[in-house]
Order: structure tokens, then sequence, then C-alpha cells
């Protein structure tokens, strides 16, 4: 019963992970960059919903939608005002670099603009804890995240594969100079995804933030690394495989800090990391990717 | 583009020149009144009409932005109080008081960078730093200067390593050693679960004092799980282990911001605990839209009760309150303590501020140990040889959102 238990707040930890990695690998997979602001949009996401629903006092369902809203917006201005001047440049680097200067903007602006103090996050998940047995509580929380992190993936992988929309995504990420000569507006495209990555960044904000309801400016930062990490996992640029990834890693989190040690824990996620790296570089899902010389 | 840049630049000259003109501000808002008042005390008191207008310079550090602004604020306006209130009366050895204080972020570089800015500004002795990372920081630098250092709230064992350096406020293994003593005489508990920050020395401090003193108490420590700052948000397997174990307590030994994670989180898992936690609980009730019926039950052990009814700590709730809108914490009280500290030090010593600050440092250090301060954080405090404060701990509950004194 205990270890049902352990194993249901990992899935629960693991599906914010998944929806945070969705993020991730869309970008990568699309952009062939990595967006290290992701986590801070999360953040921004959080400030927002607590903005409008904490200090105005308007409903929930507000707060959810402007957040979306405001995050959507902020990913793409953040693409077309600082990714894509760069995206021709000579160095896949000068990008990254670029991503983690955004992520410190958002960072100290958000420090700026709401301190630095801590702010309690009232959940925004109406539904109660459900007892099974004596030992066993499933939380609201835990039902709601790992529902969303399941709907997310279906829709977003039927809009992939299905939408026009999606197939051209889908044909940028396999060859960019091709999809343009075939017709496809790859900035259109690119800014498209910024705008998908974004708003799921929005919707685990505030997943997160209800579970674990402490705020701060440095909210997004390890979540976004820890989803980063569950997207390598997973076989970054592979929507499944973010789903898979973040879910093993948020079960591996949870059973080592119950069963080995809760000092540990993360030193043994990272181990189980580097151990999957070696035997497949490219993730459990990942596509071997053959460079032609 | 190349307006955009000249736009830039503009914004970014304007920003510059604006924060340096806030940073005179502060300067002359803080040095002038002390000034003001260094003048009336030379008409006033004979040996500082002899030389010119001499001041004793107290410099105080802490976080007053960032993880843990509100103890670091607190210090900053509990030392404030107490520097005015002694002015007011006549200062030390008729010698005024001039205050300044520098903001370290929690950041123990930061805190060095702190100490350094207060040195060019003439600092003589050292209230700070607040917390016990940045006071450890602080403390290699300030031995090597040997500059009497007194830090208010940094209650790690190591703060006080150095000769130079000394505590106002208890030191972790005495907190663990204490709340295992009262959970153990009081009989709060049988069976008792530990959450502690593996990373942090002020909470993996206190809980090895704990953990050791448990052993001759009557009850069982049936978990001890850790976090780390890196993991500090998820709590739900320490807690389920505290309740497969059947903890009835769960002590805290931790700062506020992550006890109150774990006090959402344990209730909205439906466990029952009662909680129990040293001074780094205090200020709980102070996180911006926390549920304070969530505290309810709470007992903290912390030397100061803004609520005791003596008159010296109503006069400082009531000061503190009208000046900064708020009831004063524990570090507000270490702080205007460690003021009151240094001046009976200082007096013991009949040292004056013409002193180096090498040589002030002895005269004070020599005194140290045989000085007895009545305080708000305790009465007749006294200090062993190592810089240690001896005094009688406070238990206290959150009752009606309220800190209030356990009798």
């Amino acid at each position: 019963m205990a270890f049902l238990s352990y194993l249901i707040n990992g899935i629960s930890l693991g599906a914010v992970y998944a929806i945070i990695a969705l993020g991730y690998t869309m970008v990568y997979g699309i952009a062939k960059m990595l967006n290290f602001a992701h986590g801070d949009v999360i953040m921004v996401g959080c400030y927002t919903v607590f903005s409008v629903v904490s200090m105005m006092h308007l409903p929930v369902w507000l707060g959810i939608l402007l957040s979306i809203v405001v995050c959507t917006v902020l990913g793409v201005t953040i693409e077309a005002v600082a990714y894509r001047p760069l995206r021709q440049a000579s160095s896949s680097l000068t990008v990254l670099i670029t991503a983690i200067g955004v992520s410190y903007l958002l960072q100290n602006l958000a420090l700026l603009i709401f301190g630095a103090n801590t702010k309690a996050f009232t959940s925004v998940v109406p539904i109660k804890a459900v007892k099974i047995g004596d030992k066993l509580t499933i939380t609201g929380e835990t039902i709601v995240t790992v529902l969303a992190c399941i709907i997310i993936m279906i829709v977003l992988t039927l809009f992939v594969n299905r939408t026009k929309a999606g197939r051209a995504m889908l044909a940028v990420s396999e060859d960019k100079g091709a999809a343009q000569l075939m017709g496809i507006n790859v900035n259109r495209t690119i800014s498209l995804t910024f705008a998908i990555g974004s708003a799921l960044a929005a919707v685990a904000g505030v997943l997160l933030c209800s579970a674990y309801p402490s705020l701060t400016p440095y909210t997004g930062s390890m979540p976004g690394i820890k989803a980063f990490v569950a997207a390598v996992f997973g076989g970054i640029g592979s929507i499944p495989g973010a789903f898979i990834g973040g879910i093993i890693l948020g079960i591996i989190e949870n059973l080592s800090k119950a069963y080995i040690s809760s000092q540990l824990a993360d030193a043994i996620v990272f181990m189980v990391l580097i151990i999957v790296l070696m035997v497949k570089p490219t993730g459990i899902l990942g596509k071997k990717i053959q460079e032609k010389v | 583009m190349k307006k955009l840049t000249k736009l830039t630049s503009v914004v970014l000259s304007a920003m510059l020149a604006v924060s340096m003109l806030a940073g005179c501000g502060d300067t002359a808002s803080t040095s002038a009144p002390a000034a003001n008042s260094t003048d009336n005390s030379a008409e006033a008191s004979a040996p500082a009409a002899s030389g010119d207008a001499k001041t004793f310079k107290i410099g105080a550090i802490g976080p007053f932005t960032g993880d843990a602004a509100i103890y670091g604020l607190a210090v900053k306006n509990g030392a404030d109080i107490a520097v005015k209130e002694i002015n007011l009366a006549g200062g030390i050895n008729g010698y005024q008081i001039e205050y300044n204080s520098q903001d370290d972020e929690l950041d123990n570089e930061k805190s060095v960078n702190a100490y350094n800015a207060l040195k060019d500004w003439g600092m003589q002795v050292l209230v700070g730093s607040t917390t016990s990372g940045c006071s450890i920081a602080v403390s290699a630098e300030s031995s090597a200067d040997n500059m009497f250092q007194l830090t208010p709230s940094g209650s790690a064992a190591d703060c006080i390593a150095t000769d130079n350096a000394f505590q106002v406020c208890f030191n972790d293994p005495n907190q663990g050693v204490a709340s295992a003593q009262y959970i153990g005489t009081t009989g709060l508990a049988t069976k008792v679960a530990v959450i502690y920050n593996s990373q942090d020395p002020y909470s993996s401090g206190i809980y090895a004092k704990f953990a050791k003193e448990a052993e001759n108490q009557p009850f069982e420590i049936v978990s001890a799980e850790a976090f780390t700052s890196d993991s500090k948000t998820d709590f739900s397997v320490q807690l389920q282990k505290a309740n497969d174990k059947g903890a009835e307590l769960v002590f805290l030994p931790i700062y506020y911001q992550e006890a109150s994670l774990i006090l959402t989180q344990a209730s909205s898992a439906g466990y029952s605990f009662k909680f129990f936690g040293c001074d780094g609980l205090d200020g709980i009730l102070g996180v911006d839209n926390f549920n304070k019926d969530l505290a309810e039950g709470v007992m903290l052990l912390t030397p100061f009760a803004a609520d005791a009814t003596d008159e010296r700590t109503q006069a400082f709730v009531k000061n503190y309150q009208s000046n900064y809108g708020e009831i004063p914490n524990q570090f507000a009280a270490d702080a205007y303590d460690a003021v009151y500290i240094i001046k009976a030090a200082i007096e013991a010593a009949g040292a004056t501020p013409d002193m180096s600050v090498s040589d002030l440092c002895d005269a004070m250090k020599a005194q140290m140990s045989q000085i007895s301060v009545d305080g708000l954080t305790g009465l007749s405090m006294t200090w062993d040889a190592q810089g240690a404060v001896n005094k009688a701990p406070k238990a206290m509950e959150i009752k009606n959102g309220e800190y209030s004194l356990i009798q």
C-alpha cells in the first residue's frame, strides 16, 4: 500500500515534468535549439495566476486563461525578439547563450516586480483528496495533473500527425530548407511551436504550483532543469518520449527518496540519466540520426 | 537600430544616475540624524566636546531582499530602534552611535562585499550577519581585521569559531538539545518524525544534536528524512513515511518557507501531525497569502515573545509597530539586544571611539565573559569563552493566527 502511494506521488510529479518536457522537446525538435527560458515562462504563468486569483480575487478559470494568453504571447515574443535574429548565426551556441540570458532576464524582472518573498499559492484544484483504504490518499492535484498530462499528450500527438500545421512542424523538423522549398512558412511554424510550448508551460505552472504551493522568482528553474533531463531521457524531439521520460523520472525520484535515501534522490536521478545515455545515446524513444558527410 | 541603441543608452544612463542618487540619498538620510544628535551630545557631554564629533560606528548586515528578507529587515529595524534609544539617552560612554546597514541577499559572497562596504564607511563594530552561512563567511574576514562581531541570529556553531565573534541567539546544538528536552519533559509525543534540510548547516546541525539528545528522552525518532535545497518543493514522501511509521509529532528544524509547504501538503494529504520547530519557523505567519489556519497549533522554541507582558518588551513592540507597521519577530529582538550588548561591553571596557578597530575588539572581548545583560530575548544573558550565549528558551504556540507564549 505504501509502495502504491509512493508510486502515485511519483507519477504525479512525473506528469508535471512531462508537460514541461513537452515544451522543451517540441522546440528542440523543430527549431533545433534548447530554450532554457522555458522554466521561467512557467514561473511567469504562475505569477499571472497568482495576481489574478489571489490578489485581484477574480475567478480561477479566468486566471488560467489569462496565464495561458500571457505565456503564449511571451513565448512568441521571446522567439521573435531574441531567437529569430540569431537563427542564421554561425554557431548554435549563440542561441543557447541568449536563451540563458532570457532566463535570467525573466527571473530578475519577476524579482523586481513581485519581490523575493515566497508567496503561498492557493491551489486552483477544487477536488478533495480521495481516500482508498486507510493508508492510500490521492490528492485532487494528483488526479488533475495526471489527467491533464494524458489529455495534452493525446491532443498534441493528434495535432502533429493529423493537421496541416502539425505536419508543417514535422516537415520543418526534418529539413528546414526542403520545407521552405515546399512552400511552408518556416518562421510562422516555429512561432506556432513556441506558442504551443509556452501555453503548455502555463498549464504546467498552474499544476506545479497547485501541487507544491510556493511561488518565488526561481520556482521554474529546478523543475525546468529536471524536465529538460526528462526530455533528453525520453529522446529529445519526440513527444511520446517526453511523456515517458517525465513519468519515469518522477517515479525514480520518488521511489529513491522513499527506499534509498531522501538525500541522494537527485544524485540517483542524474545517475540513471547518465546510464541511459551511455546505453542509448539518443534517449529511450530517440531516433537514430545518421549524419551524412 | 541605431535609434534603438541610442534610446537604450539614454535609458541605461538615466537608470544609473537614478540609482546613484538613490544611493546618495540613503547614506545622507542615515547619517544626517546621527550627525545632528552628535552635535547635541557634544554640548551635553564633556569627553565628546573635547575632540571633534567622535562617534561609535556600528554596522549591520543581513538579507533585506531575497529568500530570508523577513529576517534581515527585522535585524536592520531592531538594531535601528536600539541605536536611536541609546543616542537619545546620551550614547555609549557619552559618545553617540552612527549606524549603517547593508544588504547581503542571503549570499555569502555578497555578505563579504557588504562587510567591506561597511569597513570603507568606517565601521568599528559589526552586528551581523543575520544568517549562519553569511556570518561564517564574514567572520573569516572580520577575524583577519580583528573586528568585534556579534551575530544576532547566526546560530551555527561555526559562527563563533573565531575569537572575535559572539552570538546573541542560541547556537544550533543548543536549540536541538533544548527542543528534545522540551518535547521529552512535556510529553508532547512518544513517536517523533524529523524533516530537515541536509544541505543547510543550520538545519542539519540542529537535527544532529536533537537526535543525540533524543536517546536520553522518553520519545523515539521513528523517521528522519532529509531534503536538499534543490528539491525543496515536494515533501509527499517524507510526510508519508512519517505517517506510515505512526509519528504523532513532526520536528521541523528548518526555515519557514519550506515549513509552509510542508504544512500545506500535510493538510491536503489529510495527515494530522503536531508540528514543532525552532527559531527558523518564526516568520511563517508572514508568508504572503499563506493560510494561517494551517499553522494553528504549531509550536516553536524561540527566545522572544511579542506578547510578553514585561515593560521593555511592550515598549519595544509598540515602538517597532509604529515605525515599521508590523509586530517584531525574534530577529528584531535579537538585533535590539545585540546593540545593547555592544553598549554593555564597551562601557565595561571603558572604550572610546578613537581606539583602533583591533584595540576596541580586544577590549570588548575581554569583557564579554564578565558581563551579564538583561535583554528582550533573555534575562541575565552571559557568554562562555567560545562566545556562545547562555539564556533560558521560551516555547511558543501559534494560536488564532498569532504567536503566543506557552506558560
